[in-house]
């Protein structure tokens, strides 16, 4: 990588020299002089939380992808999410912990006698496919908005910072709706409602992509802003590299950590809106499932079959907490300033009330975003 | 700093133009209003159809139908001229009535729980950066990122069976049994035990304390049937108040400030005398009138802190102020519970007081205690839904905030040069602390009114959620025009107020003209 990284290396070098008081912090592998992505690797594989919901997420994914079959290709699970079979034991669930049991229908049945496994299976591969879609277009629309605003300055900053402002207001659920309503008019023969009522989750994502990419513009504006007031931009401007070059090959990949951490953050948000807006009614519609939609429609039915509501929420929860935990060790470990920290080995250091240097654990997405547009009108203009 | 405003304030009328007209187009786009007509088989169908167009004017293309509702909300810009158009909606009712009912609706909603999620958020924030790597603390982080994964809707469903139907079903039989009010006894205890910080011994001490007196306190409350009469008493408010003083003077002043220490423990001894004074007359309380006894009670605290005086008179002042208030308020609580049983036996009640849906039980009579209760037992669902979903980012913001000022060199000099660590942790942390939570607090107040439409939709309120999802689903591009602008504007307004703050807290950061 380019310079900067060795010049983070040094400073993380000092800082692990001067630090080494500090008690409970680990002498840091940093100072033998690993590159950034080993180190962000070590930290990120050093973070338990992280970890955990990686593993978590793994499991949902294969479970999810595998079970039901997805694209065409058939799965493993007997039953798919429409097909209806006799109700066993009136659909109650037949898994059990002990004796470990799997059963004809783990998850139970629905009224009509649909298998709430597949059901809650189809609804996670569209929550996690909505939430790749969403990861990907917003952040390269994302990256692609900051750079040139924050690279180039000037008219087009002004252009696409107020477009950003424009869409930011926007409310999303209106944005959906739109789309639902399109998509429900199949018989209009324009090529979206054709589109977008054979694959209603995709269109769903990309709708929602176009929509929030917006507050990751912002934050990589910022991060272009004051990189490109670094040295190393200047050296490679004198030396002859184009623009496109100075910003793909030196300034984003010093940008990437907050690039990816937060477009970690937006996925888990938009797993949430996409069960929110399918709940309302105006997201995935029947007969397609997705977890949002299994709750809304099971929800009267809480006091009779209150399986149907648990497995969905569930789902929804895992998912959205192991994404979570993912963004937060990803913060973690791209953050220069974090230290791994040992609580065990503070207390034998007999740690006085002074906390540990170094510890600003990062804030939460929502308040990550507001504090940059809160700083965004300062460093305006 | 004026021209800065000046130039904020264009550029965000430049954009709600632009989104506005956008948010038109889509609406519009969104669907046919004619729909229902078309499908039915009615005789006057073409009649309907007809009326419905010139009420909407449907025969006009959409973006010009968004110049005469511009114009007409343009009109709400000159002042006093009482001449607003928001334009109609769907059933001919126009959009300012709707608009206004709904905003009192979604501010009620909202408010108290905000205020809420502020208060524990920060708190929460505070002290487990505090205590950063503790039991607590990873405790707390754990339940912020659970609280953060929560879709609402399916937390609204939970607290609306166990919440209100389960509470409902307890009360109309309260009697806890002795195993499980030894059972939520042991719970509590091992969470403080847990929670609570220092040696084995002194988690262990506290932890069986509070076990102790949580099921003492749960076997009285069952033996005496609390729970269909409650009430809380002048003992109970002495002692609490008593608490409270110390609380507070610990917080406020330190408790080697006597004299505000004394000031508080007068407050409540005044609160209590108070007590008997006021019951007749908050027999025929209104509104106004609890406000007025609210400032009466602060500046009797106020008062009484001055009249001790002491080296620093305004910290006895503030101890005493927040001591009577907070006394005040446990009068008001209990006089709210002295209402509890007429409530509970009100014919429209019938026993059920906890309701699952809308903001008041229709057709309800009473006085202002009844009423009170009746908006309370609506609200709590809901309100506690939006505190716990937004009491995550409070906690982990203020966390990492006060993280970063802890370990500032001026929080180093404060502690060398012999500050107590109260003083430190309140005066030079704490303020400090809060400049990046006021741009933020800001930020959200500013997004609150429209960001409630789910809680709103599956408690069913109708607010401001209500009228754009309604508006949404009927094609009705009016009512949906009249949130969108109430809401861009709020929000907009909030973000600038929260820029401005920040460089009116932070003197480091100046707003460029």
């Amino acid at each position: 990588m380019s310079q900067p990284s060795q010049q983070d290396e040094i400073m993380a070098e000092d800082a692990a020299l001067k630090g080494a008081p500090a008690a409970g912090i680990e002498p840091v592998l940093e100072a033998k002089g690993l590159s950034q992505g080993q180190i962000v690797r070590k930290r990120f594989l050093g973070h338990t939380g992280a970890i955990i919901g990686l593993v978590v997420f793994a499991i949902i994914f294969l479970m999810a992808f595998t079970s039901v079959g997805y694209l065409g290709i058939p799965g493993w699970w007997k039953y798919n999410h429409e097909q209806v079979s006799a109700l066993v034991n009136d659909g109650a669930p037949t898994s059990s912990l002990w004796p470990l049991a799997w059963g004809e229908h783990p998850f139970g049945q629905d009224r009509i006698g649909r298998d709430l496994f597949a059901m809650t299976m189809r609804g996670a591969q569209q929550s996690i496919t909505v939430m790749v879609v969403i990861g990907v277009i917003a952040g390269l629309l994302g990256v692609l908005v900051g750079a040139i605003s924050g690279y180039f300055r000037g008219w087009a900053e002004a252009i696409l910072m107020r477009l950003t402002d424009v869409i930011i207001i926007i409310p999303a659920l209106l944005l959906a709706a739109v789309m639902a309503q399109m998509a429900g008019r199949r018989d209009s023969g324009s090529w979206f409602a054709s589109f977008a009522s054979t694959n209603g989750v995709l269109a769903l994502g990309i709708f929602l992509g176009l929509i929030s990419w917006v507050s990751l513009a912002r934050l990589m504006r910022g991060e272009f802003l004051s990189l490109r007031e670094r040295e190393f931009v200047d050296a490679a401007r004198i030396s002859g590299a184009s623009n496109a070059r100075i910003i793909f090959k030196h300034i984003l990949p010093n940008a990437v950590g907050v690039l990816i951490v937060n477009v970690t953050l937006t996925m888990s948000a938009a797993i949430l809106t996409e069960t929110a807006l399918s709940f309302l009614g105006v997201g995935v519609k029947a007969p397609d499932t997705s977890l949002g939609l299994l709750i809304s429609q099971n929800q009267q039915a809480f006091a009779t079959r209150p399986w149907l509501f648990w497995f969905p929420g569930l789902f929804i929860v895992l998912i959205c907490l192991s994404i979570n935990f993912i963004g937060d060790g990803l913060r973690d470990a791209f953050d220069p300033r974090q230290k791994k920290f040992n609580a065990k080995k503070a207390r034998e250091a007999d740690a006085a009330a002074g906390a540990p240097a170094g510890s600003s654990a990062g804030a939460s997405p929502a308040a990550e975003k507001s504090a940059v547009t809160a700083f965004d009108g300062t460093k305006d203009d | 700093m004026v021209t800065y405003v000046v130039r904020r304030l264009m550029t965000a009328a430049l954009i709600l133009l632009g989104a506005s007209f956008l948010v038109y187009l889509l609406t519009a786009a969104s669907g046919d209003p004619l729909e229902e007509f078309r499908v039915n088989n009615s005789p006057q169908k073409q009649a309907l159809m007809d009326a419905r167009t010139q009420l909407l004017q449907l025969d006009v293309p959409a973006p010009v139908r968004y110049f005469r509702w511009l114009g007409g909300a343009a009109q709400c810009l000159v002042p006093f001229a009482n001449s607003c158009d928001l334009g109609k909606n769907i059933a001919g009712q126009p959009v300012t009535d709707a608009l206004g009912h709904a905003l009192v609706q979604t501010l009620t909603l909202v408010t108290g729980a905000t205020i809420l999620a502020i208060l524990i958020g920060i708190t929460l924030g505070i002290i487990t950066a505090l205590r950063q790597y503790s039991a607590l603390d990873y405790g707390v982080t754990f339940m912020a990122f659970l609280f953060f994964s929560l879709p609402i809707f399916w937390v609204a469903v939970l607290l609306k069976e166990f919440g209100a139907i389960g509470f409902n079903n307890f009360l109309r039989d309260p009697d806890v049994p002795l195993p499980v009010a030894l059972a939520i006894g042991l719970v509590l205890g091992v969470i403080v035990a847990v929670a609570a910080g220092g040696a084995l011994r002194r988690r262990l001490t506290v932890g069986a304390v509070v076990f102790a007196f949580v099921s003492a306190v749960l076997i009285y409350f069952s033996a005496t049937l609390w729970f269909k009469n409650p009430g809380l008493g002048p003992v109970v408010i002495a002692i609490a108040g008593v608490g409270i003083a110390f609380a507070v003077t610990l917080l406020s002043a330190g408790l080697k400030n006597r004299k505000a220490l004394q000031s508080s423990l007068i407050a409540v001894a005044v609160g209590v005398v108070l007590y008997f004074v006021v019951q007749p007359l908050l027999n025929q309380a209104t509104f106004l009138m609890i406000v007025l006894l609210a400032i009466a009670a602060v500046l009797v605290g106020l008062g009484i802190g001055y009249l001790m005086g002491g080296y620093d008179r305004g910290q006895s002042m503030r101890a005493a102020a927040i001591t009577s208030f907070l006394v005040g308020g446990m009068i008001l609580l209990d006089r709210f519970m002295q209402a509890w049983p007429s409530y509970f036996d009100n014919s429209r009640v019938r026993g059920r007081p906890i309701a699952t849906i809308g903001a008041g039980t229709p057709n309800i009579e009473g006085d202002f205690w009844i009423l009170g209760l009746d908006s309370f037992t609506h609200l709590i669902l809901p309100t506690m839904a939006l505190i716990l979903i937004s009491l995550a980012s409070y906690t982990r913001f203020t966390r990492a905030s006060m993280l970063e000022i802890m370990n500032m060199d001026y929080i180093r000099t404060a502690r060398a040069k012999g500050v107590s660590e109260r003083t430190v942790v309140m005066r030079h942390a704490f303020r400090n602390a809060l400049i990046p939570i006021a741009t933020i607090v800001a930020f959200d107040i500013g997004g609150l009114i429209g960001g409630a439409v789910i809680t709103e939709s599956v408690f069913s309120v109708r607010g401001m959620g209500f009228l754009f999802l309604d508006g949404i689903s009927h094609t009705d591009p009016n009512p949906v025009m009249g949130v969108f602008v109430c809401v861009a504007i709020t929000a907009m307004g909030f973000n600038l107020i929260a820029d401005l703050a920040y460089s009116a807290l932070d003197p480091r950061v100046r707003v460029k003209a």
